[in-house]
């Protein structure tokens, strides 16, 4: 046991310094992936519940495809598949570009959520003192979606992040990709993968632990 | 005093599909009125309110507030409704006070009063908090300004939303049963209040369960039945002596 | 289009039968591992015990599942546990899945009402009968339409195990584009046929909410 963890002290110094170098990329691509998601997530739940059929229509389909459509099957698409018709994206871009398609779907259904639990009075008060549609919107209605939805937000930002090891499959220098590199170098997969997995971790563990306080929060304050 | 009606209904029919829940309607408020709507359930009388200030589409009819066309726009001989953003404005001269209060939890007391008045009404920002307080004076919660509504009892954030209704300077006030939604303790607070704005001589038309207070406030009583006004009149007039038989039986059975 | 269904097609439908393979091999071990562990952890106050099954779901939840598989396949390999391919894909997938199922089934004890645990001690039920015939057969109809959701999501993941080498849609698909040129067309396909799998999941989900969904 002394041995398999005097390892990771051995090689802390070459290790430590490449991974977390990767580690920053894993969390660039979440992050902008995420931005992606978000704001496309959020155009789509608003089309879903505009009064026009084309809208909704199109809103519904897209989610149900990227429902169906593993996030792997995106990436490779994007970055292998397209060039195939003379679209040309780099690695990051195909990971930033994948991940924010996938995600807009969930990200939709959470802003959905968000806004289902608004009840109908919010929407007609705001109507009754003479807002228009967008200032109750802008007003009224998304700060109570913003406090809804902090919890699932953050959830879907742990996962997203998490599928961003995907990206290694498509050459992007992340974490896990990294990990590979340094396992055909020094023959100790074991060690790697635990610290690479750790790394993830790291980030991974807080957020959702915050995503729980939040959730546990927002039940008990149920009133009125 | 201005001879115009403040706000004139007419022709009101309002359908569910098949369901005529209005089916004709047809009044008017004089500025400084006060008129109850009372009624059984299922007679339409929270359906008509609601119809004033568009949140129900009417499905036949023409409602004038202070002479203009509410919620229907004529171009060139034909009509169309307006868009929610069309009837903002319109909306803006008219206060509602909810059955289920309604306030915005994620904005403090004076928040929930002062906003329409910088958002809508164009107010810096203190002009619309000087004009927050003075409806908060008005309905007794000025200690309360910077509360949040979920540590407010029932009836104070019923008053909070009968000031943020205030805060408009509307043309006429719309009670959509205010004290329906309330544990019998705190309904007193909320219809003093009511009272005495009455009092001050503001345009006000209340749909209640509350027989006795609309007897006492009101000046004139509309009794709703299936859809039409099946009788009205001077309030004390109307409620001490009705006429018709849906009326008389009404009455008996609310004040057991 | 010759191409498309002498090649492409049969490729993919093959990769799709170990897709659907492993999906339900991982599916049954995450459920009955999950459903154990959300037993364990609801009704067996030991806190060292509940210490440890928190532990496992935190370290399963918080890595991703391409790395909990390359530590399985490539990992253990490096100190003597060969596994193949489809067997690692089962495992890895099957205890991360467990992780999810656990706190699935957790919510759904939490969900079912004090009372039917306080009707069932009022009539004499021992506490092993009160979770064997009134709290286990609530929970898990509340639990259905998230282990919809679950599953659904598992199915989409089985595409990570082409990663280690497993001959599922996305490994052949990668296969074949090596030896052809036409990347467009087979990862489109390969992209149709997760979709086409995942409708009658989608629409059982549905048929699932409708049927044990809560009303908030």
């Amino acid at each position: 046991m002394l041995d398999f963890l005097s390892v990771f002290f051995q090689y802390a110094d070459q290790w430590g310094p490449r991974l977390a170098r990767a580690a920053v990329v894993s969390a660039q691509i979440s992050f902008m992936g995420f931005l992606v998601a978000t704001v496309l997530g959020l155009a789509l739940a608003l089309m879903r519940m505009t009064k026009s059929r084309t809208f909704q229509a199109i809103a519904r389909a897209y989610i149900l495809v990227f429902r169906g459509v593993p996030v792997l099957a995106v990436l490779l698409l994007l970055y292998f598949g397209l060039p195939g018709i003379g679209i040309l994206f780099s690695p990051i871009e195909a990971a930033v570009i994948g991940l924010g398609l996938a995600y807009a779907a969930q990200m939709a259904e959470v802003f959905r959520g968000g806004f289902q639990a608004i009840l109908a009075g919010q929407w007609e008060s705001a109507a009754a003192v003479g807002f228009t549609p967008w200032q109750s919107l802008r007003l009224i209605i998304l700060p109570q979606v913003v406090r809804i939805i902090m919890a699932p937000v953050i959830v879907t930002f742990v996962t997203l992040l998490k599928d961003s090891s995907l990206a290694a499959l498509i050459t992007v220098n992340e974490l896990l990709l990294e990990g590979r590199a340094l396992a055909s170098e020094y023959f100790l997969p074991l060690h790697i993968y635990i610290w690479v997995g750790a790394m993830y971790f790291a980030i991974a563990f807080p957020l959702s632990m915050m995503a729980k306080h939040l959730a546990n929060r927002a039940n008990s304050r149920v009133r009125q | 005093m201005d001879d115009q009606p403040i706000l004139s209904v007419r022709g009101l029919h309002k359908s569910y599909g098949e369901l005529e829940v209005l089916k004709g309607i047809e009044f008017e408020v004089k500025p400084g009125e006060k008129i109850a709507l009372i009624g059984p359930s299922g007679s339409g009388k929270s359906t008509c309110l609601r119809c004033i200030n568009f949140l129900e589409t009417p499905t036949l009819g023409e409602i004038r507030l202070d002479g203009d066309l509410v919620g229907i726009k004529k171009h060139r001989g034909a009509s169309r409704n307006m868009s929610n953003k069309d009837l903002a404005p319109q909306r803006a001269q008219m206060g509602m006070v909810f059955q289920g209060f309604n306030l915005w939890p994620h904005l403090t007391v004076r928040e929930n009063v002062a906003i329409a008045a910088r958002k809508v009404q164009g107010l810096s920002r203190e002009e619309a908090h000087a004009l927050a307080e003075d409806a908060l004076a008005k309905v007794h919660m000025s200690n309360k300004a910077d509360a949040w509504p979920e540590q407010l009892s029932g009836g104070q954030q019923q008053r909070v939303g009968i000031a943020r209704a205030l805060a408009q300077r509307p043309k006429l006030m719309l009670f959509d049963e205010p004290t329906s939604a309330l544990d019998p303790e705190l309904v007193n607070e909320v219809l003093n209040v009511i009272q005495e704005l009455a009092a001050e001589g503001r345009t006000m038309l209340l749909v209640t369960h509350e027989i006795s207070f609309a007897r006492n406030v009101a000046d004139r009583v509309m009794f709703l039945h299936s859809g039409i006004i099946e009788e009205q009149g001077p309030a004390r007039d109307l409620i001490d002596n009705p006429q018709r038989d849906f009326t008389k039986n009404f009455l008996r059975q609310v004040s057991q | 289009m010759a191409f498309l269904f002498e090649t492409v097609l049969p490729s993919l439908l093959t990769g799709a039968l170990v897709t659907i393979t492993v999906t339900i091999a991982s599916l049954a071990l995450a459920l009955a591992l999950g459903f154990g562990l959300a037993l364990l952890r609801q009704f067996l106050g030991f806190r060292v015990l509940s210490i440890l099954i928190d532990i496992y779901t935190e370290y399963f939840r918080n890595i991703p599942a391409l790395t909990h598989l390359f530590i399985i396949y490539f990992g253990l390999a490096a100190v003597g546990l060969r596994l193949s391919s489809l067997t690692a894909a089962i495992i890895g997938l099957g205890l991360v899945g467990a992780a999810i199922t656990c706190e699935i089934f957790r919510s759904g004890f939490i969900a079912v009402k004090i009372g039917q645990t306080e009707a069932a001690r009022a009539v004499g039920m021992t506490p092993m009968q009160t979770i064997w015939l009134i709290l286990a057969p609530q929970a898990i109809r509340i639990s259905l339409p998230p282990l919809g959701n679950y599953a659904l999501q598992l199915m989409k993941d089985t595409s990570i195990v082409s990663a280690i080498a497993a001959p599922e849609i996305m490994f052949n698909a990668r296969s074949m584009v090596t030896s052809s040129f036409q990347t467009t067309l087979i990862y489109t396909t390969a992209a149709m046929i997760y979709l086409l799998i995942s409708l009658p999941m989608v629409h059982a989900i549905s048929r699932l909410e409708a049927r044990f969904g809560r009303r908030n």
